[in-house]
């Protein structure tokens, strides 16, 4: 009972944490909930790698949730542990003992008695300079904490964002220069010149240091800003979308990246779904060979009837999509999407435009790697007719007078774009006509639904002429959809 | 109860003894398995030693392993058990010229004698420590999925003629997915979840070291140093701890002392398995000059 008693407050903070987890949107059940009550018991908050670990095995169920994980985690447990306490007054300036304690003894005497505030800039960047070369753990953990003291300029109640102080520590450390100068040192010390192959090993050791440094900085900014807000505040705020819903329209440069890694497994798992579905989803008629056979283990009697394997033709797909400033992300997304499981189909030929057309299924055809020809597209297409803003009118003109006869009753037609047609003539007719030839005509509009029809979007009037027009803003949506269209 | 691991750090020791390196993380899920007395889903890429992970716990243990492969078409009797049809058929022949009742005789068929335990089964009705590795579980179908529910989360298993099996002692469990699909949330709210990624850079030079015979400190820094280089680029495939040894392996026969550029371009095939990627590996890793850019996140767009 005692023991219950003693991890109270534990519980308590454990708690707040799940519930924060649940807002960012990670699916966490009771059973899991209990399963880390019971988990913490065994580990002790102290270890906190090993906590962490523990939490997560118990909480997390899948790896694209990780990162959101790790996030919350440290907003809350990041004043939790010893060796990550600011001090005694969490919510005061940084003691200076705290960073002289962390500084390994044999490095004390530097730098000027050893103080972190006595150092000058200069010799705070000669010991980055140092700890990076040497790989001194310790070090930069010491140096990332002052460097964020010194430089973030950090003031209680300031309503600025991590990003802020962030990018203000790392622009006095200059860290690109930095780097310059490691590869410099690396040249230097080796006998021989460096290979290009060593000269690429060097360069990823010590891209990588930088890059833990960089991370051991926004830790500190973190730690602090939990210390000056509260934990809820700053959990709130570092929320961010689980890849699988960022916005295709406004992701940044990192989420894009995530984007990327998420959409090879996406694809995989997309594939063995459709493939097994195709195999197993109806029974075709009863296979009377088969089934006679099989009957003879049983004295003739047919116990086992066995069936055929339905065959259902294959959809040929075309993909026509507007690859313009704010919608090409989400038409690199699609075309690879669809690429990647063009085994389900028995044909797939894509179009690309902005204001011209042109046809770019020739770029995938016989490429090992689909992300390489999309980026062809994007770059090589020759899809401006005039001033390379969107006419989905005149697109669809130059469609349908050099492919529309290729459209058969077997085709599906995709069309993806925002329909901001910057107030050109629509020319709906075309789908019309596409849809009067064509299986199944559908739009894909990467806006959310609020915004259609409004200003120059004018997706409503293709829309009555289509099977189907769906919102298509994340990697979610867009998986359900392909579902549905095999 | 008593425990199989006194702590995360000695199941770390104790791993490395059998040449598993583990990290904190595949420790700290270990312990914690033991402790909480739940199955760990172990995910990850192909050939970072998710098996392996459950046959170094089954040999520092002391366990018997148990190994369910799982394979499409999976049914209940593969993977629980089966009724022994035709020796209780021929225990009817037999009986047929006595005079037992009926009931006398449904008793004794559906006994012990007739049942043929499978993985699942053996594992719940063992005398001995065991280790249940229930292998690539994302390839069965989801219905199938449910038949695990009951031993996962009980420990028993129910066969309705002879009523419920209870576990003698928990099973060490392991599952293992290579995250072909999305497994049912029934299954992994039941699981403690482990993701093995590669190994970084230490941890892989101390994996060659410990795995391939003779291998020189210089040689294998170099190969664990180019292999973290390798998975960085944008891969179709990236090459997997085993390919890694393979490739030290081959080096060694080679009698390589130092991988130079031409003996990297030679011998990437055994580390990479198609052509755009090898291509791409080969190109990067020639590059002259610090100014490349990485084909990852920062050069595209």
């Amino acid at each position: 009972m005692t023991a219950t008693q003693a991890t109270h407050p534990l519980l308590e903070l454990l708690e707040g944490f799940i519930r924060e987890l649940r807002e960012a949107g990670l699916p966490v059940s009771l059973t899991e909930n209990l399963d880390a009550m019971e988990a913490v018991k065994h580990i002790p908050l102290e270890d906190r790698e090993a906590f962490k670990y523990a939490l997560g095995a118990t909480l997390v169920k899948s790896n694209t949730h990780w990162r959101a994980f790790e996030t919350v985690f440290e907003v809350y447990f990041s004043l939790r542990g010893k060796e990550y306490q600011l001090g005694p007054e969490a919510d005061a300036e940084l003691p200076d003992e705290e960073l002289e304690g962390e500084l390994p003894p044999g490095q004390q005497g530097q730098g000027a008695g050893g103080g972190g505030d006595a150092l000058t800039p200069e010799e705070l960047a000669e010991m980055l300079y140092k700890a990076l070369l040497e790989g001194d753990e310790a070090m930069l953990r010491a140096l990332a904490r002052q460097a964020v003291k010194r430089y973030a300029g950090m003031e209680p109640g300031r309503p600025v964002g991590g990003t802020y102080y962030l990018y203000r520590t790392l622009r006095n450390l200059d860290l690109d220069n930095v780097l310059e100068r490691l590869m410099q040192q690396a040249r230097e010390d080796s006998p021989a010149p460096l290979t290009p192959l060593e000269e690429r090993l060097e360069h990823d050791e010590y891209e990588l240091r930088i890059d833990r440094l960089r991370k051991e900085i926004e830790a500190e900014i973190r730690r602090r800003l939990v210390a000056d807000r509260g934990v809820e505040a700053m959990a709130k705020t570092l929320r961010k979308p689980l890849p699988e819903d960022v916005d295709f329209m406004h992701a940044s440069r990192e989420e894009m990246a995530n984007l990327r890694k998420a959409i090879y497994p996406l694809t995989r798992k997309l594939a063995v779904r459709l493939a097994r579905k195709r195999r197993h989803g109806r029974k075709g008629p009863l296979d009377f060979r088969n089934t006679m056979r099989h009957s003879l283990s049983y004295g003739g009697v047919p116990a086992d009837p066995k069936f055929r394997y339905p065959r259902p033709a294959k959809p040929e797909i075309f993909v026509i999509a507007d690859i313009s400033g704010s919608v090409a992300a989400f038409a690199r997304f699609t075309l690879h999407l669809v690429y990647a499981i063009s085994n389900q189909f028995s044909k797939v030929r894509a179009f690309v435009f902005i204001d011209g057309i042109d046809e770019v299924t020739s770029y995938f055809e016989g490429v090992d790697d689909i992300g390489e020809a999309v980026h062809r597209v994007n770059t090589e297409a020759d899809v401006v007719w005039v001033d390379g803003h969107s006419d989905y009118g005149h697109a669809l003109e130059v469609f349908w007078t050099k492919w529309g006869r290729e459209i058969g009753p077997k085709t599906t037609v995709m069309i993806l774009g925002d329909a901001r047609n910057n107030y050109h003539a629509s020319q709906s007719w075309v789908v019309k006509e596409m849809r009067h030839k064509a299986r199944h005509v559908y739009w894909l509009n990467p806006e959310p639904k609020a915004y259609w029809d409004t200003g120059d979007s004018i997706v409503g009037e293709y829309g009555i002429h289509c099977d189907g027009t769906f919102e298509c803003r994340n990697l979610r949506q867009l998986e359900k959809f392909v579902d549905h269209l095999v | 109860m008593s425990y199989r691991f006194d702590s995360v750090a000695s199941v770390r020791e104790d791993l490395r003894k059998v040449d598993y390196l583990a990290d904190e993380g595949i420790a700290g899920v270990a312990y914690l398995a033991d402790r909480l007395g739940k199955p760990i889903l172990v995910e990850g890429p192909a050939g970072t030693g998710k098996t392996q992970l459950a046959k170094s716990v089954a040999e520092i243990t002391g366990a018997r392993l148990i190994r369910l492969q799982c394979y499409e078409g999976l049914d209940e009797s593969k993977a629980l058990y089966e009724w022994n049809y035709k020796k209780q058929l021929l225990r009817i022949q037999a009986e047929r010229n006595k005079d037992s009742s009926w009931e006398d005789l449904s008793e004794d068929i559906f006994s012990d004698e007739f049942l043929l335990t499978r993985p699942l089964l053996e594992a719940i009705r063992a005398e001995d420590p065991v280790v249940l590795l229930i292998d690539e579980i994302d390839r069965v179908e989801v219905e199938t999925e449910a038949l695990l529910l009951e031993v996962l989360s009980d420990y028993q298993v129910s066969i309705p003629e002879l009523g419920t099996l209870t576990a003698r002692q928990i099973p060490l469990v392991f599952l293992t997915s290579n995250n072909t699909r999305e497994l049912s949330e029934a299954l992994k709210r039941r699981c403690l979840f482990l993701h093995i990624d590669y190994p970084d850079m230490d941890r892989e030079k101390e994996i060659v070291l410990a795995k391939v015979p003779d291998i020189s400190e210089a040689l294998a820094d170099q190969v664990a140093r180019i292999v973290r280089s390798i998975r960085q680029l944008e891969l179709k495939k990236a090459p997997s701890v085993s390919e890694t040894l393979d490739w030290a392996r081959t080096l060694m026969l080679l009698g390589v002392q130092e991988v130079t550029d031409d003996v990297a371009k030679d011998t990437v095939n055994i580390l990479l398995k198609y052509q755009s990627d090898i291509a791409k590996a080969v190109r990067e890793l020639s590059q002259e000059g610090p100014s490349f850019k990485r084909t990852g996140p920062r050069s595209a767009n």
